[in-house]
């Protein structure tokens, strides 16, 4: 009905018709799927929550005398130097040297490489410290400097696991405490966690990737970053209910931006006790709304939108696959769930009003005309599942 | 008069610059004053500085009179500053806490917007918030 060039001629023009998620429903209950496909031109979905699956290559320029770095730590956090000279790579989940980590149980897992990247994107002085062997072109042994992004030539920014299609709900059946990347979760099943910002989510309005593609423009914490490959574990096949959307996990995508033109706001450092540190990570993307079909699929609820309750004190670290039951976001996100006639306690990690505030910043952005909409360079894969490690036979 | 006999209750945070804990304050403000005590959080810390927070539920004339003996004392009293603190700014919204939270302090009103609001009245620092925050949003002051 409509193509990407259509929708890119009227956002340049300041007169496309940008809806979130969230507003879409209500508005396709009162127009009707035909009236309100042919006046919609975008749908804007958001997510923010820890997506531990985050890094960011930053480039140094060379030092007096050069050096070709071999080891390096950001603020006490290790980075990775097997890249070239003066490039590092620095991953969300690394912790500071000398952390206890989980010797004094629960860890507090104050510092690491998430951290790092929220005092880089706030401009904030890191501290880089690095050794090397020296050569003859790349004297130099030791370096111990301080710098800011502003210093870098490059900071990117790359998220090979975000926006995970659905994703578990933690809960404990055991008889204590147990500390998860979903939150502490209290014994004999009286709270759970959640992750997904539910109807807002990108991959939830887009179930089967019609428009979310390799190349796809998306808004990277306040940065034009975008999709660069399906993300690890992207497993399509999978249980779906309504619309298609998938009930467990399922699609994730590839994401990269420059750090530099992100707002410090949406990327923020997160200690998880008795678990380890992480990012979290503000993502936003636009839905060009190309026919009927895909404005239905947008028009996705909480209430049609079904997770997997997963025992993680047995049953996730055993992957034995037993779900407990099912349950929906509307019920998550009351605060309470029924889980087989027991009243459990819900709490996210996902913050659905940073979602809702995303959404809102991508949808001003293509109405004044800032944020074009993409037609993907490839599709990502609709069928292929995930394999469990291979272990060799002792 | 009805005013006068009408029991209230107060939070307050004292803070002892220098350790005056020889004296027994709680016992003054009980048998003197005729105040119910809910202590909520005491410390002494290593440089000898004492915090105690505290629910004080008596008539208004003798919570007066009670906080003017332990001013008396060169304790000062807070009554505005909470030992638990929630950065608006380094709060994520997540929600993570709510369920860990006894006294809904921390909670979500409005399931629309899911936004987590603070209410100081209502914490009895537990403290069960600042071990499940992941974003460092919630503070203890001691």
């Amino acid at each position: 009905m409509k193509t990407i060039e259509q929708i890119n001629e009227k956002i340049s023009s300041g007169k496309a018709v940008v809806l979130t998620a969230e507003e879409i429903i209500d508005y396709v209950d009162k127009k009707g799927l035909e009236q309100a496909a042919k006046e919609v031109d975008v749908v804007t979905t958001a997510t923010f929550g820890p997506m531990c699956s985050s890094g960011c290559f930053l480039n140094f320029g060379h030092s007096k005398p050069k050096m070709r770095i071999t080891e390096s730590w950001l603020d006490d956090v290790s980075a990775y130097a097997g890249i070239a000279a003066v490039d590092l790579f620095l991953g969300a989940t690394q912790l500071r040297a000398n952390d206890p980590a989980n010797t004094d149980y629960p860890g507090d897992f104050r510092f690491g490489g998430g951290h790092v990247m929220e005092k880089l994107v706030a401009g904030e002085e890191v501290q880089l410290f690095a050794l090397s062997y020296g050569t003859d072109e790349y004297p130099r042994k030791e370096l111990r400097t301080t710098f800011t992004i502003d210093d870098l030539n490059q900071a990117m920014m790359v998220n090979p696991r975000n926006c995970y299609q659905n994703y578990n709900v933690a809960i404990n059946a055991s008889d204590k405490t147990i500390y998860t990347y979903l939150g502490q979760l209290k014994p004999n099943m009286k709270n759970c966690g959640y992750s997904s910002a539910g109807q807002l989510s990108p991959l939830l309005n887009d179930p089967f990737y019609r428009t979310i593609g390799v190349g796809t423009r998306i808004w990277l914490a306040g940065a034009q970053g975008h999709v660069y490959s399906e993300g690890t574990q992207h497993s399509p096949t999978c249980e779906r209910g309504l619309l298609g959307v998938p009930s467990e996990g399922a699609g994730t995508l590839a994401l990269t931006g420059d750090m530099k033109k992100m707002d410090p706001e949406f990327i923020r450092g997160v200690s998880l006790k008795g678990y380890g540190v992480s990012l979290s990570v503000g993502v936003g993307i636009p839905i060009p709304i190309l026919d009927e079909k895909m404005l239905l699929q947008t028009t996705i609820r909480d209430r049609d939108i079904m997770a997997q309750v997963i025992d993680y004190s047995t049953d996730y670290p055993e992957r034995n696959g037993k779900v407990l039951g099912n349950v929906s976001y509307e019920e998550l996100k009351s605060g309470t769930i029924n889980l087989n006639g027991q009243k459990v306690e819900a709490g996210g990690l996902s913050s659905y009003g940073k979602a809702r505030k995303i959404a809102a910043i991508l949808q001003e952005e293509i109405r004044s005309g800032k944020f074009l909409v993409t037609q993907p360079i490839a599709p990502l894969p609709v069928e292929q599942g995930m394999k469990p490690m291979k272990e060799a036979r002792s | 008069m009805s005013g006068t006999t009408e029991k209230i209750t107060r939070k307050l945070m004292l803070y002892f610059p220098e350790c005056e804990t020889e004296k027994p304050i709680v016992y003054h403000l009980v048998k003197d004053y005729d105040l119910i005590i809910n202590i909520f959080r005491a410390r002494v810390t290593p440089e000898e500085e004492g915090y105690l927070v505290l629910d004080v539920t008596g008539t208004e004339e003798n919570i007066e009179k009670g906080t003017a003996f332990i001013k008396s004392l060169d304790i000062k009293i807070d009554t505005t500053r909470k030992g638990v603190t929630w950065d608006k700014e380094r709060c994520a919204q997540c929600g993570s806490c709510v369920p860990h939270c006894p006294t809904n302090a921390l909670a979500i009103p409005d399931r629309n917007t899911m936004e987590v609001v603070f209410n100081t009245e209502e914490c009895i620092e537990c403290l069960s918030c600042i071990k499940v925050c992941p974003f460092g949003a919630m503070k203890s002051l001691f």
